[in-house]
């Protein structure tokens, strides 16, 4: 076969190659949601993170300002300390508060950003104070037993 | 060691020194060869089949050291080269391999600038040039276009001889060229051998086991048999050869020096016939 | 005492059969050495490499292709079929992509590549061999390893993570066109939970890890095989033979060293 001809095949070629590698990049993967801009950290601590992992998710009202980035076990206060990276573009006050929330029943657990009322603002390496732990299946589930068996024992007598 | 152009001239083109050689010391596959050959002549290495002509020729062309000896080739010790300068020194020579050996995935024409792309840096006008006459050497320019599958096995052979002289040889080695040609086919390249040998002022060196057709091109002739060279001669002298092998060889005796029978043990003795 | 012979006999044959196969291992290593210290006229002379990407990537573009999204279509199929068991169809798009990026692409079109062009790369080399080409152009001064084993082996090597993509690209497709246009799970659910769960260093990149390393893999074996195999056409058919079968042990062997290193090491917390 003549050169150019196969010359010109190998470039329809490569250039599918490509197309299918930033397909996977910006359509399948999280390129496009993934900031390239500036970012600052805040640190929170949970009694309980339940199964949230690291690059899960920071939203606010739904949108995703952030990313975790670590996660490790603070061994004074016996507390989980979430450390995540967000986005220069998103402000949010100091008395911030920050939830452990599930997407879904069996969703991912991302962590749900409650703005309050303050004035300052959060500054890099700041700690947020009011933070609520995830919600464990079991402890809920205990829960509800007992409150079912304290209703219960009234009706007894 | 630089020598003279002139004393370089006069000195055999090959030039085998007591060469032996062997793949397991306690085999060896040739032992103690010698010879020489001389600038412009055809010389056919001639034996059985696995008396050690191709091993020779394998030495020839650099591909094996010998064990012992020394094989000087276009004035240098084949065995002591490295890679480049083996390499150039076979830019000095071609081979004819038995089935021609083109490369299957070129045209002809591509097939003949193949050595004149890899090695010159020539422009394409003169390689096209190049290609034309020596395709035409061999009588195939109206070939140029066909693929090596559209040939017979004699044009076939005619494309390989036109690549292995594209650079000018000073010294072609032919292994079993006659092998499986029609007779036409069979004159065509006996008589080739010997004009691209005259025309080029080369060397040739022919191995066959086809002694009747081989003793009507060469000049001279080395007789192989079981490692070691037992004859030596122009034709006339190998047809006469007292050597009791030669002549089994060269007349085609079905029996002599080399048994018609494979070593066996008693006729009788195989067929139970003892006991009866 | 015959047994106890035996079986020295059989302990010695296994010990010869595995000291020549290391001894294999050693040339082959050696030879992929000496390949890539001369690939100068293969990168030089690229076109020479052009041609051999034509011959190990555009030709094995359609069975990828068609293969890609035969597969993501059936895994759309069995994806949902579980998945709603669990009422979790919405995850479909991260199960079909996260399968095909991570593990399915890599793989299966590396075994389609070893089948399709490694072993078409041995048979051609081998049959070279066989017919003298590869003595001839050494007879003319041309190092046949250079010329005829470089271009293929880098031709090969290039062409494969491309067809792993097109083949997770593909497949993706293929999951979507069953998932949201067959079956009827929602678009949006399905590219956003696939786009916030597929990661683009741990799943997509170590995805196309992977496929360097198989590219490498089978187009190594492969130029070996037909560069060592027996120079008849019965050698040749047998050194094709094995180019498949050890070509796709060495996909699956690596392809479970590789998710080790990078899925456990890598994302844990």
């Amino acid at each position: 076969m003549n050169r150019s001809t196969i010359d010109l095949w190998v470039g329809v070629f490569v250039v599918m190659g490509f197309v299918a590698l930033i397909f996977l990049a910006l359509r399948v993967g999280n390129l496009a949601s993934f900031s390239t801009g500036e970012t600052y950290q805040v640190l929170a601590k949970f009694s309980n993170i339940g199964g949230l992992k690291v690059r899960a998710p920071v939203k606010s009202a739904g949108v995703v300002v952030g990313r975790i980035v670590e996660i490790r076990f603070d061994n004074e206060s016996y507390e989980a300390v979430v450390a995540m990276d967000i986005e220069q573009a998103y402000r949010f006050p100091r008395d911030t508060t920050a939830k452990i929330l599930t997407s879904g029943i069996l969703g991912e657990q991302y962590v749900g950003l409650e703005a309050g009322g303050d004035d300052k603002m959060l500054a890099d390496g700041e700690r947020l104070r009011l933070t609520q732990s995830a919600v464990v299946l079991e402890n809920l589930i205990s829960q509800f037993l007992f409150n079912k068996a304290a209703e219960g024992k009234p009706a007894e007598k | 060691m630089q020598q003279s152009p002139v004393l370089e001239l006069q000195k055999p083109i090959v030039e085998i020194r007591n060469v032996s050689f062997g793949y397991e010391a306690a085999r060896p596959v040739l032992r103690d060869i010698d010879l020489a050959i001389e600038r412009g002549a055809v010389v056919g290495i001639m034996g059985q089949s696995g008396c050690g002509k191709t091993t020779l020729l394998r030495i020839i062309m650099g591909a094996l050291a010998p064990t012992r000896g020394e094989a000087r080739v276009l004035g240098r010790a084949t065995g002591e080269l490295d890679r480049d300068a083996l390499y150039a020194m076979r830019r000095k020579m071609g081979m004819l391999f038995q089935f021609g050996a083109l490369f299957t995935d070129m045209s002809v024409y591509e097939n003949v600038a193949f050595p004149m792309r890899e090695h010159g840096g020539l422009p394409e006008e003169l390689i096209h040039d190049l290609v034309m006459l020596k395709l035409q050497a061999v009588g195939l320019r109206g070939a140029a276009h066909l693929t090596p599958t559209e040939l017979s096995g004699g044009m076939a052979r005619r494309v390989a001889l036109a690549r292995s002289i594209a650079l000018d040889p000073q010294l072609i080695l032919y292994d079993e060229p006659f092998t499986g040609l029609d007779p036409i086919s069979f004159g065509v390249i006996v008589r080739l051998i010997r004009e691209l040998n005259d025309s080029l002022g080369a060397t040739s060196v022919i191995v066959t086991h086809d002694v009747q057709e081989a003793l009507g091109v060469v000049d001279y002739v080395y007789f192989m048999a079981a490692g070691r060279v037992i004859a030596k001669g122009t034709p006339e002298e190998i047809r006469a050869s007292p050597e009791p092998f030669v002549n089994q060889f060269v007349n085609g005796k079905p029996d002599g020096p080399v048994p018609f029978h494979y070593p066996a043990p008693e006729y009788g003795a195989d067929l139970e016939l003892a006991g009866a | 005492m015959s047994r106890l012979a035996s079986v020295r006999g059989q302990i010695e044959r296994l010990g010869s059969g595995l000291s020549s196969q290391v001894w294999r291992v050693g040339f082959a290593s050696r030879f992929l050495a000496y390949m890539l210290l001369h690939s100068g006229t293969a990168l030089r002379r690229f076109h020479l490499t052009i041609a051999e990407i034509y011959f190990a990537g555009v030709l094995s573009l359609v069975i990828i292709l068609v293969s890609g999204l035969f597969v993501g279509m059936v895994l759309g199929l069995q994806g949902y079929e579980t998945l709603q068991r669990f009422g979790a169809s919405e995850s479909l798009g991260v199960l079909v992509a996260l399968s095909l990026v991570r593990e399915l692409g890599p793989v299966v079109a590396g075994l389609l590549f070893a089948s399709r062009a490694g072993s078409a790369i041995t048979a051609e080399i081998g049959l070279m061999k066989a017919t003298e080409q590869l003595s001839a152009m050494e007879m003319m001064a041309v190092d046949p390893v250079a010329r005829v084993v470089a271009p293929r082996f880098w031709g090969g090597v290039l062409s494969m993570p491309l067809l792993a993509a097109l083949f997770s690209a593909m497949g993706v497709f293929g999951g979507y066109l069953v998932g949201v246009q067959l079956i009827g799970v929602d678009a949006g659910a399905f590219w956003s939970q696939m786009q916030a769960a597929v990661d683009l260093r741990n799943d997509i990149l170590n995805g196309v890890y992977k496929s360097i390393v198989f590219g490498i893999a089978v187009t190594w074996i492969a130029v070996f095989e037909g560069y060592d195999a027996v120079p008849t056409a019965e050698g040749v058919s047998r050194a094709t033979t094995r180019t498949v079968v050890t070509s796709s042990l060495a996909i699956l062997a690596l392809d479970f060293v590789l998710t080790a290193l990078m899925f456990t090491g890598g994302n844990g917390q």
